[in-house]
């Protein structure tokens, strides 16, 4: 019974792990600091507005070009 | 229905069509070399659980926690997703990773399922549990959108009926054309779920910190345009230093 409960959430956990880090973690981490960024500028105006989304756009850029560099020899 | 409905049904469909497409060449292989019985009663008890996992998930999420609490998580989500699909797109788009191939997978499934000892002729096990697991497998992240993208808005209910239309469509479509899977154009639909994933998850994690977007809602289109544009540029970039000549967007 623990065997099997432990098994479940071992694969549960690599289910998450698979879906939110992957093989992009940059990603994960860029998502985190989205977060982060947003709680750290909400009070002001025009900053967040920017700010935010620049961090996504700038994360997700360099995610491809990681991945381009990778895929070629 | 809002302008944020619009988006949320387009987003979920396309997501929803992306994965049944890669579901239904599992089954379809299934149904081929095993039977049709087992294989559709496989599929259709897979979507019986997804839509019970929405109902004791997604219900209780909306009842019982905090909205903006919702928002940010829900919002971080999609965000993570979002941004994985748009990578995988403009890397596929741009001839750097291989397209999703369809007569492989479906050429592959049959070969492996060809090993697993005769065919029973009333219900087949083999094929029951292969047509259950790819569509559970590949409908999970659907179900994921869902809740997310139906628990922020407080539309489950609408977005449930977006993902089983798209089911219903490619299903539909996939009795017809049996085998040419291949061309449909996964690859642009998933180039624009993640442009929408990717949106819908920057608004939500703004919405729930605080933030107060220029426009309310209107916003939401205004990060869609940012992102498709930013794929209009950064694909051709990409495709200049691809190592293969393909590059499409189909």
């Amino acid at each position: 019974m623990k065997a099997a409960i432990a098994r479940g959430l071992r694969a549960f956990g690599r289910f998450w792990w698979e879906f939110l880090v992957g093989d992009t973690p940059e990603l994960f981490i860029a998502t985190l600091c989205v977060v982060g960024v947003a709680f750290a500028l909400a009070s002001l105006h025009v900053l967040p507005v920017i700010v935010v989304p620049g961090v996504a756009v700038v994360a997700v850029i360099w995610s491809a070009a990681r991945g381009r560099t990778s895929s070629n020899p | 229905m809002t302008r944020s409905d619009w988006v949320l049904v387009l987003a979920v469909f396309g997501a929803s069509a992306v994965e049944m497409v890669e579901a239904l060449t599992i089954v379809l292989a299934a149904g081929t070399s095993r039977g049709w019985r087992s294989a559709l009663e496989g599929a259709a008890a897979a979507v019986g659980v997804l839509a019970l996992l929405v109902l004791v998930v997604g219900v209780p999420l909306i009842k019982y926690v905090p909205i903006d609490a919702l928002r940010v998580v829900v919002g971080a989500l999609l965000l993570s997703l979002g941004l994985n699909w748009l990578r995988k797109a403009w890397l596929r788009a741009s001839g750097h990773k291989a397209l999703h191939d369809e007569d492989k997978i479906y050429a592959e499934t049959v070969a492996e399922l060809a090993t697993e000892g005769p065919v029973r002729p009333q219900r087949d096990a083999v094929g029951f549990a292969v047509a259950f697991k790819g569509v559970f497998l590949e409908g999970t992240e659907v179900v994921l959108i869902v809740i997310s993208l139906g628990a922020s808005q407080g539309r489950l209910g609408l977005a449930s009926l977006a993902a089983l239309s798209a089911a219903v469509v490619v299903f539909g479509v996939g009795a017809v054309v049996a085998r040419q899977l291949s061309t449909v154009p996964e690859n642009l639909i998933k180039l624009t779920v993640g442009v929408m994933l990717s949106s819908f998850g920057l608004f939500w994690i703004g919405e729930g910190a605080g933030i107060h977007w220029p426009g309310a809602d209107l916003f939401l289109l205004v990060l869609v345009g940012v992102f498709a544009g930013l794929s209009a540029i950064v694909i051709p970039w990409l495709r200049r230093s691809a190592p293969t000549p393909a590059g499409v967007l189909g």
